[in-house]
């Protein structure tokens, strides 16, 4: 019943700590003239904006769609600005397609951004909430305990979340954009790396970066003539779930699960690990790689380890479902842009448009994001094919 | 007024600006975590009970998440507790003196379904697990004020572990084992 | 396209300090409301739910991430959120609706202003390099545009404090207001300024509390077997942020938003404007093109209260009042944010044919 809509630009802005040579509007500009660019489109030809990011305290700026309406072209136009917390940067492209897939527009912009460098995001991760116990260490305080339990329950080798973190930066190692270089990365060099919140090690968790992420979305006449190819979008999923409730599955949680479920019925997937060629997967901490491996349905309940030792997910094994063959989060992590990055790079694989880190012929990538305390997802499926 | 300060580069370009954010709140607690604080201060620990599902939560906000109805029965804890699970934490926390490595625990209070962090003190680190019983250290009566830090932190108790399925469903009564 | 209506609309009271009130507990009451209006037991019985708020009016990054919390989302739900006032958050819900993922939508505001100084905070919407360093904030730039309307003769200090009058007299009607009475224009001109030129009563106040809404498909409001009136255009237009840079004697983006939902294709019985100062509800009355035909701001508009965040959706909720309580038969709401009308949302609503 929806409206076909594709991708048809995509910009990116090389991922770095401190962006110190463009302001905020700089910065998100320049990935929305790469978009434009790529899709061969002027300013002129986009309806509406569509704009997203993690909370303002990041850069200290309330409701920077208002100051960045000019950076974005959108004087005189409709501009949206959504927040969903981690998920941020994939529900705002979803929010994105659906001007287009409810047919009230034709060609979209969207972008979504963090210029954390700018302020503290440690401190505004963790701004102490009067009355509590000021013990919120960041957000890998938080995952840390949660990945203690999978560890538990699936009897996983105390490695595996150092081979994720060792493939994620070879990867990112082939992607030119990606924060972290590291083609030199051992499994004992991250083994001995700082202990931060027992037990994610300082390189197992995702660096802190500045950087934008923007696609132009289109409809299908426009798709259709486009002058590369376009990724079409075959499903759009989102689902939340209070923070905390009693029993309430944390490890591997339902929010997840029902999103992917629905996503997958939109594509046609029922067996995500053989359906798909690519996903790009939300994984800050590297032991998320095998938790979402079961949580995505790529690997039965407490399996999903093996997929990482095995080398599945690995392009430099030849796996045969690459994960975050970009670099993932664990090599470059604007927070707000994070979410849209993996949307971006889903749709890249499937326009043959991935460089180096092309995971060769693929034609179906998954998309994914979350955010919150593990508590809101949003997920899509990209095709080479209209499906 | 303004405190900015600007960054100049040899050239004599303005390539950056510091700008400082300075903003007051007022800060109030909702009616639910009020009587909860307001028990606290007498070394009372409170949960409150969901009248559609039962669970009871601490500390209460106001409404049990999962039914979205609003939660009024007050329930009285124990000063007990079973670690769900735990961090070792290696890195200060901003604003805070704690010094590191210190450990950080999701612990559920003897009568309450869901678990709160606080810290694990007065221990071996590395024999904290999952499952451990727990009791809370409470600051002197005198000291005691509006805040979850009047318990200084939870060391551990020599009970029989609980088992995983049983944790977040030991009855104010206690755990025998 | 699919015709989209409005089926129920429930506000809290707008108090000027909701004190020992949390998120979740101005929520909850406004949900159970609506639920009771709408017949539905809570979350789960919609297709989407949509909130806005936003985290620095309260001081906390991940405010919103607490409404979730007044919702029941288990087992979870399909939900999502604007950093901006909850009219956008119903207007992303359209979309929904219109593609066909969702045949029902409960939309949702929040404020809890009370514990920073709003128009301070506000002042950090502005431009972080040039214009924030300099805390100018929402009232004072608002005194600027009011200025330059009494310089150029657009307006004269009478009209703004009709405007005042007729709120303040208007919002006697209203349960849920937070300044009214029956005040005259001597009255308000009588008042010292505050800042000039404008007068404490040409402010709206600062107000805490929430505003829903739940919005369906025609057929699914029909098979509900709820009164419905039909949201038959919406458009939304930003201008540039450079306050230089725009005419501030008038709106270009509402005229614009007007134009494209349609808004002067009918008689406009009703006007529902967000105009947090009295001199900006002129401005809106006329890039809207009304005339003394149309009922502006029944509700005592934003004057008479304003629940930041969720203003734009009790908006769209008063004209629906009106139009379901037979009281008028088409309306326009319109909802704003950023610096003198910088952003500007206009929902056109019709009453429901005769089935």
């Amino acid at each position: 019943m929806a409206n076909l809509a594709a991708v048809v630009g995509i910009g990116q802005t090389k991922y770095t700590t401190k962006r110190e040579d463009v302001s905020i509007a700089g910065l998100v500009r320049e990935a929305a003239v790469g978009a434009l660019r790529d899709a061969e489109l002027t300013w002129d030809d986009i309806d509406a904006v569509i704009v997203g990011k993690a909370p303002d305290m990041f850069e200290g700026v309330v409701m920077p769609e208002i100051y960045l309406t000019d950076a974005l072209g959108c004087n005189g136009k409709p501009m949206l600005r959504v927040h969903t917390a981690g998920s941020v940067g994939g529900s705002t492209a979803l929010v994105a397609a659906s001007h287009v897939q409810s047919g009230t527009f034709r060609r979209v912009l969207t972008v979504a951004f963090e210029k954390q460098s700018e302020s503290n995001a440690m401190w505004a991760l963790s701004n102490p909430q009067p009355f509590s116990t000021h013990l919120n260490a960041g957000a890998g305080g938080y995952f840390a305990p949660i990945i203690r339990e999978y560890m538990r329950r699936s009897g996983a080798p105390y490695n595996v979340g150092i081979k994720v973190a060792v493939k994620d930066r070879l990867h990112g190692a082939r992607n030119p954009l990606a924060h972290l270089q590291r083609p030199d990365i051992t499994m004992e060099e991250v083994e001995e790396s700082f202990m931060l919140w027992d037990p994610i090690r300082y390189l197992e968790s995702c660096p802190s970066s500045d950087g934008a992420c923007a696609m132009v979305i289109a409809d299908e006449d426009y798709a259709d003539a486009a002058p590369r190819p376009p990724a079409w979008i075959r499903g759009v999923a989102m689902r939340s779930e209070p923070t905390m409730y009693a029993g309430r599955e944390e490890v591997n949680p339902q929010a997840g699960r029902d999103c992917a479920a629905d996503v997958y019925k939109q594509a046609g997937i029922t067996d995500p690990r053989k359906d798909l060629d690519v996903a790009e997967v939300y994984v800050p901490f590297s032991w998320y790689e095998p938790m979402w491996l079961e949580n995505l349905g790529f690997a039965p309940e407490g399996e999903g380890w093996k997929l990482t030792m095995e080398g599945a997910t690995s392009l430099d094994e030849n796996g045969d479902i690459p994960w975050n063959p970009s670099g993932g989060v664990l090599s470059s992590n604007p927070i707000g842009a994070s979410g849209m990055i993996r949307f971006a790079e889903a749709a890249r694989q499937v326009r043959g448009d991935a460089g180096d880190h092309q995971v060769a012929g693929a034609k179906l990538a998954l998309g994914h994001a979350y955010g919150g305390g593990a508590q809101f997802y949003a997920m899509w499926v990209v095709g080479a094919d209209k499906g | 007024m303004s405190d900015a300060k600007t960054m100049i580069d040899d050239q004599g370009n303005v390539t950056g600006i510091e700008a400082p954010i300075y903003l007051k709140y007022n800060f109030t607690a909702g009616a639910a975590p009020s009587r909860f604080l307001a028990q606290l201060k007498k070394g009372v620990l409170t949960g409150q009970r969901c009248p559609r599902c039962q669970q009871v939560y601490v500390p209460p906000r106001g409404s049990c998440a999962a039914c979205g109805v609003p939660t009024e029965e007050e329930v009285e804890l124990s000063h007990k507790a079973t670690v769900q699970s735990f961090t070792i934490v290696h890195i200060p926390i901003p604003g805070n003196a704690i010094e590191p490595p210190f450990v950080v625990a999701n612990l559920v209070p003897d009568g309450a379904n869901v678990a709160f962090i606080h810290l694990m003190s007065d221990c071996v680190n590395e024999e904290v697990h999952i499952g451990q019983r727990a009791e809370a250290v409470w600051k002197p009566e005198q000291e005691w004020d509006y805040g979850m830090d009047n318990i200084l932190y939870y060391k551990p108790l020599d009970e029989p572990d609980v088992p995983v399925e049983k944790i977040g469903q030991v009855p104010v009564s206690g755990w025998e084992g | 396209m699919k015709e989209i209506a409005i089926v129920g609309y429930q506000q809290s009271d707008c108090v000027a300090d909701a004190g020992a009130c949390n998120e979740v507990e101005l929520i909850i009451p406004v949900l159970s409301k609506l639920y009771g209006q709408v017949g539905i037991t809570n979350a789960q019985d919609v297709d989407f739910v949509c909130s806005g708020s936003c985290d620095y009016l309260q001081g906390a990054a991940f405010a919103f991430v607490m409404g979730v919390d007044a919702l029941g989302a288990v087992p979870p739900i399909v939900e999502s959120h604007v950093e901006m006032d909850a009219a956008w958050a119903l207007y992303e819900s359209m979309l929904k609706l219109r593609m066909g993922h969702a045949d029902s939508a409960l939309i949702y505001g929040f404020s809890k202003s009370s514990p920073g100084e709003l128009p301070i905070v506000l002042s950090q919407q502005l431009d972080p390099y040039y214009l924030a360093p300099q805390w100018v904030d929402t009232v004072s730039l608002a005194a600027l545009q009011a200025r330059l309307l009494l310089d150029r003769g657009v307006i004269s200090e009478q009209d703004m404090a009709e405007v005042v009058s007729r709120s303040r007299r208007n919002a006697r009607n209203n349960p849920h207001a937070q300044l009214a009475g029956d005040v005259s224009v001597e009255d308000v001109l009588a008042e010292a300024t505050y800042l000039s030129p404008l007068r404490r009563s040409d402010i709206c106040p600062v107000s805490d509390g929430a505003s829903a809404v739940v919005i369906a498909t025609v057929e699914k409001a029909r098979e509900w077997g709820l009164p419905y009136a039909v949201i038959s255009g919406i458009d939304h237009c930003i201008e540039t942020h450079h306050l230089g840079m725009r005419d501030l004697t008038d709106s270009m983006s509402t005229r614009r938003a007007a134009e494209n939902a349609g808004a002067g294709d009918g008689p406009v019985d009703v006007a529902e404007l967000y105009a947090p100062f009295s001199h900006q509800e002129i401005v809106l009355t006329r890039a809207l093109g009304l005339d003394d035909k149309t009922s502006v701001n029944p509700s005592g508009g934003v004057l008479a209260g304003n629940l930041m965040m969720a203003s734009g959706l009790s908006r769209i909720g008063e004209v629906f009042n009106r139009i379901v309580g037979g009281e008028a038969e088409r309306g326009v709401a319109h909802a704003t944010s950023g610096p003198c009308l910088q952003h500007n949302l206009v929902a056109v609503i019709e009453k429901a044919e005769a089935a």
